[in-house]
Formats: structure tokens, C-alpha cells, sequence
């Protein structure tokens, strides 16, 4: 392997050579580089897409923080280098190196790896293969780094099975140091690969897929996963942490233009809405707040540490924060006269909302206001739980346009379970009404942007039998959008139906999809989130050479007693739980707001311990005083149709 | 003044120059990145800045000249208008606590209200091209046999021009690194690498340095304390080039 002094000598001979070379250099403003000889455990942290996607990733820049801080470990940079740069790096044997201190990959003892959707697992293998570790985790030896990988998508890590070592499930910041130290000891007992296997599998939140055997039925549908050995746990609870730790306060600053160039605060962490489709929603449960105080200090310290222009306040739901208006007018009045654009995405559609964004903005009204009806008919706003009047959708519009907006966002999903081409036209329809409501007010400034997804049955979600729809039908439905929404103040967008389709094979495969992205991958699949890059026909090939048919995955309903691939992960909500909500949806019926009503979604008896440990106002389920009894008493409720 | 919801205008009732160099890691970030590491620095430095007017506003930040990617700087200029009067000693040392790393700052020094924008007069640059030692024996006579042609006809951008009169000066230094000057500016613009080129090298195998901008001694002088742009400026130890001097 190359020294870090070699690989820089190479490096440089590159970087003249290729497409925005300040990718590949680091060096950035609050970059920590702490000494790699005195440190004992050294940990990458690679997002596996280029610089620009993943620099701004607040989930990594929070791991990286925290990581340097403690005084036995190092964190490092390592993002995808984009095909221009792979191809040199191949032809002149320079491996991938951290962005600090030029280390080859191979050089740390764990790479922890984000992996927040689907559409970037190939890319996990080129970050593997160029950093020199063998793809396969059975191929790696003692001297191999242990490849760790965490974020949303692993709720169903078995497509990625074959080539990740261990999964955290759930929230990153405690598990990743305790995966941290347990290799610290490790090594420090120099214990070999299987003896750190299994004692990673004893961690909370920590799955090692080599300890579990699966098996199949005749027909392909999985049979069970067993874990191969006593001691290895039967399920895998998903991490959380009682108390979301302080934000970061000294983000690093990108010299090159990012996706997000910002002071990025999470405000909270979960949802209490309860939208059938939303795996984010689902699988953040509980939510818990920070405070405004907490907040508005990160923000402060951050905006003095890098320099920034801009704040982005984040959660699922920032309406929902229960005291947004509380913190828009604090942060307005600390920050707004410093020229600091500050943003709030995810307003629910409600006239609150319109109030908190005025609060923000002042008189700058910058870039459109979005909003997210996801559905147009009331049946589907039933069947999907996101209900939202027509007429309070239209309210809302008319107050944007009289506030000086002259654009609307507009976020549908088209492919909801039990869709049929009226709820579309429905679409159609309502975005015509809100563009109607913008010429009352502004005339012919008004316009309107409909951004239309395609719905994929995500694991751990009330929707986690249902079949996706076809290429046939999502091709269609888009087509009647398209043919219905022919105005010019109007601006259409949609995303790739066959996109659409990787994303839904990966989310709800088994672990036979190891062997397709493998394949995929070797045929020369990555960067699939890349329209210029996306090669759907490999996927196909890949999934013909694996034996195995795309539609098994995607568009077959699966019957409610089936045993789904990822059954061993608990994301806190309880099988039970989803299964009503499945019938709720069928039948139409709503269910309301936690906080209105709590549903006895199987969180409170999960995290019963860890919350009485960490009492406190941050954690927005009720307060269930008799502790089991009274939990036990609402899932009793739950259980004969009426939510305590 | 405009609309609404636009902001209006912040006249500076102050500018300064600034002489800086890009080193490091922002030697491999272009034009448009630099002015965004620019701003952060001054942000961080809390230093006020003057802002255009509309719904967009921006800073007003004046280059002389950009640089081009993969190229360092050592002696660029920055103009910037501000909404208060500063001593330029204070404002130097604030930029320096809060440059981001590889922004050397060079030199502040505040400007006459009745000085000319920046970048009036600039006639051209001077550059210190490091090549692989291994070059250097056929160097003398490369360069030679360039500065013997009397025309180089070249396209950029699908447009035809002559690089050799561009080239003012092509020397080699007692190290061994190739010294010249070339026109730029309020004309065309001679590019190095295209001189590289000429000269048989390609340019990504070179260290390319901008340490100096030459300006018309007609047009207004440089203000005290930028002038020192364009004459010798300080090179760092390790490949002390020419004197770059004013026209
Ligand atoms: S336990 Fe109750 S309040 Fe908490 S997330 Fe589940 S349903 Fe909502």
C-alpha cells in the first residue's frame, strides 16, 4: 500500500487532469486533522456519492464531530471520486485516501458508511474496491478495516448484506462510538475478525448479517432469518438517543459550491403525522425536540465559525415543532439583519405555516413557498393519512399569493396503493385551482411547480405489503399529468419511472439482491442517482444472471402473514401496529395526530427504559404515568380498534 | 426605489484594496468558488460590506483579474466597498484571523474616493512556471526558437489570435523555472499554458505562479500599498523568481 507522502504525489499529478479538482484536496476551513500515528483507532467516514452531495450531509458532519472529539479516535473524509477522476485513479494505481491525511482506505480500522437511500449502493462498491478492501465481507481478513454502514435505508439492510459487516439501526451518535470502542479493545486484545463480529452483534442497535442464516421457500418468498450461534440476537432493535445531542457548532465550509452551502440545525428528530408512505416518519419515532435555546446557540456559534449565508431548520414537520413560532421570531431577530437567509422546509398546509415563514423572511421573498398535499382526493388523502382539505389547501395558496409569493411548490406522489387515473386527474386539477387562486391576487405572475414522485412501499410502513405500480401505469399516470398541465404557469416534474423501479427492488429486496448489485456493478453500474448515468438495462442483465425476477420484489402483493426480508430489524413500531393501520387504510379511516391521540404504535413500551432514564420535555409522546400498565392498557384499546 | 420586496442599495462610503494570494488548497478552486471563499472570509470577519440593490443583493467584491483553476496567486487584487470607515491595519488583521486556509493576506489599503475602479490600466501579468528538473537542458533552446518566430497563430474559444506578441518577456531563472510576462488585460490575454504549449510542455506537468499584475503607468497609479502588487513582491523561500516590476 501506498504512504500518504506517495499517494499526495500522485494525487497531484491527477488533479490538473481532471473535472473540479478541489474534490479531491480537502483542506477546508474547521477540517480536523488530528495525528495518525498517536491515535488508536482511526475511522472513515465515506458518503458514497461525490464531495458535493456528501460534504453537506448533516448526519455525517455530526459523526465527524464527534468522532475527533474523543481523544482515543480520529475521524476522515472519503466521498466517491467522480468517473473522470476513478478511471486516472485506476490507470495510476492511487487508491482512495481520506481527504485529511491521504491515508489509503484500507489504512483505517473502521469505514463507516451513510447510506440514506438506494440509489447509492453501487457507488459503496466502487468506495470498497477503489480503497482496496474486498467487496465480499467473507473475503475480509484481520487485516482488513471493518466496514460499518448506517442512515434510513438500512431499515432493510439485506440487499447490502454481502458487503457490509455490521448495520446500525437507528440513530448514529451513541451506536457509532460504541462500534467505535468495542474495535478498540479489540484490537487492543488483538482479537481476530470473528471474535469482533461477535462482539459487535452484542451492541444495541448493531446487526452483523454473517451471524444469520436465511432461508427460503420453494417459491422464493423468505422462509426465516436465524441467527447462526447463541448469543446473537433474535431481533435487532433500532438505536435511539433519549436526548438528540448538542448540534454542531463548527460545520466545515466547502471551497467549492455544494449541494447545500449552510449552517444546517436539526430541530427535531421524528414525526408525529403518521403518513401511510413516509418511511422517514415511521422509523424516526419518537420524536424528540431540541430546545430554542439549544438551537439559536448552535446557530450563533456555527454562523461565526464558518461564515455562512444561510440556515436551513430541519425536521419532517417543522410546523409541528411545538415552538416554531417561538423560534422563527427569536432566530429572525437574532439573525435577519445580518443578511442570513434562513429556511424552514416541511410546513404543513395551514395558514400557521404561511404566518412562520413571514416571521422568517421578512420582506425577501425568495425562491417559491412548497408545500406537500402528496395527494389530491379526499379518498386518497384518507387511504394515505395526510388529510388536507381542498379547501384549506386553497386558503393557504391564497394567503402565499397576497403575502408577495409568486410561486407555489407543489410536492404529489403519484402510485398510492388503490390509486386509480381520477385521483391523478385529481392532481391535475388542484394545481390548476392553486394557480387559479394566484391570477385572483398577482395575474399573470403567478405560477405554479408540481413536482410529482412516484410512491415506493417502503419497509416498516403500513404500505410494506402492497405492490408498487408498473412502468405501465406510472408511465401512464405521468403521461395524463403531463397532457392535463399544458399551461406555461405551470412547470411540471417527475422522476424516472425505471428509477423508481431500482429504488423499489432495492428497498424491498431479501438478500439474493447481493448478487444483483454485485453483478449490476460489475457490468458497470454506479452513480444510479445520476440521470446521465442510471443503466437500467444492467439491472435487468444482472437480475437475469442472479436467477431472479424484479416483479417477486415489486409487484406482488404480499399477503399479511408472509415473513417480510427484513422482520429481524424492530424500527419500535410494532408489527400489530402496522397491520391495523394497513386495515385502517384499507377501510379509508383516519388516524390522528400522536399528539391528539396516542396509537400505541409500539414505541413507548420499546423505549420504556431508556426514557425513564432520560426524563425530560424533549420527547413528544404522552407521559404514560403507570408505566407498563397504562402502556399495556392503551395496546389493549389499540388492539380492539380503539387507540387510547 | 424598487419593488417591495427588494432591498435598496448600501452606497460604501469606503473601499480598500486588498492584495492576496491563493495557495494551497484553493489553488485548485476556480473563479466562482473563490469569490463564495471570499465572502465566508469576510463574513466570518464581520467586516461590512456594501450590498447592491433588488431582490438579489450582492456584495461588492472587485477582482482585478480572475485566476484560473490549478494556477496560485500570489499578488491578486481585491477591491471591496464597505459601509463604514476602517483603519486598514485593523481590517488587515481581522481578514488574517478569519482567511480560510490558503487566503494569504497580503496587504489592505484603504483607496481615494476618486481612484479609479480596479483593474483600469492593467496591461498584463507576470508568472514563474516551475517544469520537471529533467526539462531544463532543452529548455534554452525551446525558448529561443519561440522568441525567434514572429507570429503564433492560436484559437480560443473558436476565435483566431496571435500569442506571440502577447508574450513581453520569456526568460529562464537561475533555478531553472521559466520567468515571463504577458499581455493582459484591457486587451487579449496571453495565456501561460498556451505558452507551454508552445513551447513543447504540457501544462498540467507545470506549477504555473501569477506574482505580479502589471499596470500602464498612463493609467492611474495603483493606491500606496497595492502598489507594491506589482512591484517585487515577496516570494516565498523556496523558488525566488523575478522581480516583477511596473511597467
Ligand atoms: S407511542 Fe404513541 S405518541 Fe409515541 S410515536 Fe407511537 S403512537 Fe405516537
Amino acid at each position: 500500500m501506498l504512504s500518504p507522502a506517495e499517494i499526495e504525489k500522485r494525487l497531484l499529478r491527477l488533479l490538473p487532469r481532471v473535472e473540479k479538482p478541489a474534490r479531491y484536496v480537502g483542506g477546508e476551513l474547521n477540517q480536523v486533522v488530528k495525528p495518525w500515528a498517536r491515535i488508536p483507532l482511526r475511522v472513515a467516514l465515506a458518503f458514497p456519492d461525490i464531495y458535493e452531495i456528501g460534504m453537506p450531509n448533516l448526519g455525517l458532519a455530526a459523526l465527524y464531530e464527534l468522532v475527533n472529539q474523543q481523544p482515543e479516535m480520529l475521524a476522515e473524509r472519503v466521498y466517491v471520486p467522480w468517473p473522470d477522476m476513478q478511471a486516472l485513479m485506476r490507470a495510476d494505481e492511487l487508491p482512495l485516501f481520506s481527504l485529511e491525511t491521504r491515508h489509503a482506505l484500507r489504512d483505517f480500522d473502521l469505514v463507516g458508511i451513510s447510506l440514506p437511500y438506494e440509489s447509492i449502493y453501487t457507488n459503496v462498491l466502487s468506495l470498497l474496491a477503489l480503497g482496496g478492501i474486498p467487496l465480499l465481507a467473507n473475503a475480509r481478513t484481520d487485516e482488513d478495516p471493518l466496514v460499518l454502514a448506517g442512515g434510513h435505508a438500512t431499515f432493510n439492510p439485506e440487499p447490502m448484506a454481502d458487503f457490509i459487516d455490521a448495520f446500525v439501526i437507528g440513530d448514529g451518535e451513541e451506536a457509532l462510538l460504541d462500534v467505535a470502542h468495542c474495535l478498540l479493545e479489540a484490537k487492543r486484545n488483538g482479537a481476530g475478525r470473528a471474535q469482533r463480529l461477535r462482539a459487535l452483534a452484542a451492541i444495541d442497535g448493531v446487526y452483523v448479517p454473517a451471524l444469520y442464516d436465511v432461508s427460503y421457500h420453494a417459491d422464493g418468498r423468505v422462509a426465516a432469518v436465524d441467527p447462526r450461534e447463541d448469543g446473537v440476537p433474535q431481533q435487532i432493535h433500532k438505536r435511539v438517543v433519549a436526548v438528540l445531542p448538542p448540534p454542531l457548532t463548527r460545520p466545515l465550509v466547502p471551497n467549492l459550491d455544494t449541494v447545500h452551502n449552510r449552517v444546517a440545525v436539526e430541530i427535531m428528530r421524528g414525526c408525529t403525522r403518521g403518513c401511510r408512505f413516509c418511511h422517514a416518519g415511521m422509523v424516526t419515532r419518537p420524536v424528540r425536540e431540541r430546545s430554542v435555546e439549544a438551537i439559536v446557540e448552535a446557530i450563533d456559534a456555527a454562523l461565526e465559525a464558518t461564515g455562512f449565508g444561510e440556515v436551513g431548520l430541519l425536521s419532517l414537520s417543522s410546523s409541528d415543532y411545538s415552538q416554531a413560532l417561538e423560534l422563527v421570531r427569536t432566530v429572525a431577530a437574532r439573525f435577519g439583519s445580518r443578511r442570513i437567509n434562513i429556511s424552514l422546509p416541511s410546513l404543513r398546509i395551514e395558514s400557521f405555516s404561511v404566518e412562520l415563514m413571514q416571521a422568517l423572511a421578512g420582506n425577501s421573498r425568495r425562491g417559491g413557498f412548497t408545500l406537500a398535499p402528496e395527494a389530491a382526493s379526499e379518498r386518497m388523502r384518507a387511504i394515505i393519512n395526510k388529510p388536507v382539505a381542498t379547501s384549506q389547501l386553497l386558503e393557504t395558496a391564497r394567503e402565499i399569493f397576497s403575502r408577495g409569493w409568486h410561486t407555489i411548490k407543489l410536492y404529489f406522489m403519484i402510485g398510492h396503493p388503490e390509486e386509480t387515473l381520477a385521483d391523478v386527474e385529481a392532481i391535475a386539477a388542484l394545481c390548476q385551482a392553486v394557480l387559479a387562486e394566484g391570477r385572483r391576487v398577482l395575474g399573470s405572475r403567478a405560477k405554479v411547480h408540481a413536482g410529482i414522485s412516484t410512491f415506493v412501499p417502503k419497509p416498516h410502513t403500513p404500505f410494506q405489503w402492497v405492490p408498487c405500480d408498473s412502468l405501465e401505469q406510472i408511465t401512464a399516470k405521468q403521461l395524463l399529468l403531463r397532457q392535463r398541465l399544458r399551461e406555461r404557469a405551470i412547470k411540471l416534474s417527475w422522476s424516472d419511472p425505471h428509477e423508481t423501479m431500482l429504488e423499489a427492488w432495492l428497498a424491498r429486496g431479501d438478500r439474493r439482491l447481493g448478487a444483483v448489485v454485485l453483478a449490476a456493478w460489475q457490468a458497470g453500474a454506479s452513480f444510479d442517482a445520476w440521470r446521465e448515468h442510471f443503466r437500467f438495462d444492467l439491472w435487468q442483465q444482472a437480475f437475469a444472471a442472479a436467477g431472479l425476477a424484479p416483479e417477486f420484489y415489486t409487484h406482488r402483493p404480499r399477503p399479511l402473514e408472509e415473513r417480510l426480508p427484513w422482520e429481524h430489524i424492530d424500527a419500535g413500531v410494532s408489527q400489530r401496529f402496522l397491520r391495523e393501520d394497513r386495515a385502517w387504510s384499507a377501510a379509508q379511516r383516519l388516524r390522528d395526530d400522536c399528539r391528539e391521540r396516542c396509537s400505541a404504535c409500539g414505541i413507548l413500551p420499546t423505549f420504556k427504559a431508556l426514557r425513564a432514564a432520560h426524563p425530560g420535555p424533549g420527547w413528544k409522546c404522552p407521559e404514560v404515568g403507570g408505566g407498563a400498565a397504562a402502556t399495556a392498557a392503551a395496546a389493549g384499546a389499540a388492539a380492539a380498534g380503539e387507540p387510547a | 426605489m424598487s419593488d417591495p420586496g427588494g432591498t435598496p442599495a448600501q452606497a460604501p462610503v469606503s473601499r480598500y484594496r486588498v492584495r492576496f494570494a491563493k495557495d494551497g488548497p484553493l489553488r485548485w478552486v476556480g473563479h466562482l468558488d473563490l469569490q463564495r471563499v471570499w465572502l465566508h472570509t469576510l463574513r466570518r470577519a464581520e467586516v461590512p460590506l456594501a450590498y447592491s440593490a433588488g431582490f438579489h443583493p450582492h456584495p461588492r467584491l472587485l477582482f482585478a483579474a480572475s485566476l484560473p483553476l490549478g494556477f496560485i496567486g500570489r499578488a491578486e487584487l481585491l477591491e471591496l466597498g464597505l459601509t463604514e470607515r476602517l483603519e486598514a491595519g485593523a481590517l488587515h488583521q481581522r481578514l488574517r484571523h478569519c482567511a480560510a486556509p490558503g487566503l494569504g493576506i497580503e496587504d489592505v489599503a484603504s483607496v481615494e474616493a476618486e481612484t479609479p475602479a480596479l483593474g483600469r490600466g492593467l496591461s498584463g501579468f507576470d508568472y514563474l512556471v516551475t517544469l520537471d528538473p529533467s526539462s531544463a537542458t532543452t529548455l534554452p533552446a525551446r525558448i529561443a526558437a519561440l522568441l525567434a518566430t514572429t507570429t503564433l497563430p492560436r484559437e480560443r474559444r473558436r476565435r483566431a489570435y496571435d500569442l506571440r506578441p502577447l508574450i513581453q518577456r520569456l526568460e529562464l531563472t537561475a533555478e531553472g523555472g521559466l520567468s515571463m510576462r504577458l499581455s493582459g488585460g484591457v486587451g487579449p490575454t496571453g495565456r501561460p499554458d498556451e505558452v507551454l504549449r508552445a513551447l513543447g510542455y504540457e501544462p498540467a506537468d507545470a506549477t504555473i505562479e501569477r506574482r505580479g499584475l502589471c499596470f500602464d503607468a498612463a493609467a492611474a497609479t495603483p493606491p500606496s500599498g497595492v502598489a507594491a502588487a506589482a512591484a517585487p513582491v515577496s516570494t516565498p523561500s523556496a523558488a525566488p523568481g523575478p522581480s516583477p516590476s511596473t511597467s
